[in-house]
């Protein structure tokens, strides 16, 4: 069978991203990744909260003097709204709806992108103050948490661009669809990671 | 061969009736998003609020988890039937990072 085949809305299968033996293998691989992936966060939340503002004597960091709540606000705003842009997407990859789709996943680029600005502004900010990454142990857990965050970011970043560009000619296809939704799924986690990032981080760092 | 599909062509009524179920799923998604968006604004404008750290902790935690239940459920379809076992995986990986952020916080520094 062509993989290639064209579908209309009407032809169109309900759960596209599930109907063939790759994208059913694809779906629950992902969701087996995902699972590996809570784990690796745990571990570093973990490492996190252990050495939360500890380190060599005469620190003077502490997440109360460091953090600065407008700017984790406008960030979580950012990439909760990021995640519904990607719901539409794939609202309109169910309704054969290529054009939308891809718009939709332009969005979320582009809020995904402003997320990122503002994530290396902040860390630019504390190495400015010399809160660097060897400067103590809190440091090296606060940026390997965050920082790691933020590679998923880009790998979601890059992941989507590729997808966006590489099938725009294409169009639907039960070929592509799993590797939309996926990607989708991905940027989803991102942001369940976010959540807890900015309550047991930011929030509870800031309230001591 | 792992590509393949049968090819159903829906009736009028049934393209119809799944367009529409599609659009009021949909505004369920939209007003998750706004129990969302409530939440984080409650949880910034507690600690704003500089309440007790004791009060304010165990709220905005359980803000977040319920939040990230809200997530996976809904905007990660996990309420969707043919879901056991992504929820198998993901709970079993919950399971397991909440053991170790448990021991972590327990053996460095309770002893």
């Amino acid at each position: 069978m062509d993989l290639n085949k064209k579908y209309t809305p009407q032809t169109w299968p309900d759960h596209p991203e599930q109907v063939t033996m790759e994208g059913k293998n694809k779906f629950l691989g992902f969701w087996l990744f995902l699972g590996g992936e809570t784990v690796l966060f745990a571990s570093l939340f973990a490492t996190y909260l252990a050495l939360k503002n500890k380190g060599p004597s005469g620190m003077e960091f502490s997440t109360q003097t460091l953090f600065e709540l407008p700017l984790v606000f406008i960030m979580t705003m950012i990439l909760l709204t990021s995640s519904l842009t990607s719901v539409y997407a794939m609202y309109h990859m169910k309704n054969h709806n290529f054009k939308g789709m891809q718009l939709w996943l332009g969005i979320t680029v582009v809020l995904g992108l402003a997320f990122l600005a503002l994530e290396i502004y902040e860390f630019n900010h504390y190495v400015h103050l010399g809160f660097n990454y060897s400067q103590s142990a809190f440091s090296s857990a606060f940026f390997t948490l965050v920082g790691t965050h933020g590679i998923h970011v880009v790998v979601g970043l890059v992941w989507i661009i590729l997808l966006i560009v590489r099938n725009a000619k294409r169009g639907f296809s039960l070929y592509n669809a799993p590797k939309y939704y996926t990607a989708s799924l991905y940027w989803h986690f991102i942001d369940v990671v976010w959540v807890f990032i900015f309550t047991v981080v930011y929030l509870m760092g800031v309230v001591g | 061969m792992s590509h393949d599909a049968q090819v159903y062509v829906k009736s009028e009524t049934e393209f119809n009736y799944i367009k529409q179920k599609r659009r009021k799923d949909m505004r369920g998604q939209i007003t998750t998003f706004a129990i969302m968006i409530f939440f984080t604004l409650i949880a910034f404008t507690a600690v704003a609020a500089d309440f007790s750290k004791y009060l304010i902790a165990p709220v905005i935690l359980l803000l977040a988890v319920v939040q990230v239940i809200l997530q996976l459920f809904y905007f990660m379809h996990m309420s969707e039937k043919n879901h056991n076992v992504p929820m198998y995986f993901l709970f079993v990986g919950a399971f397991f990072g909440f053991i170790t952020i448990l021991t972590f916080l327990t053996i460095i520094w309770w002893g």
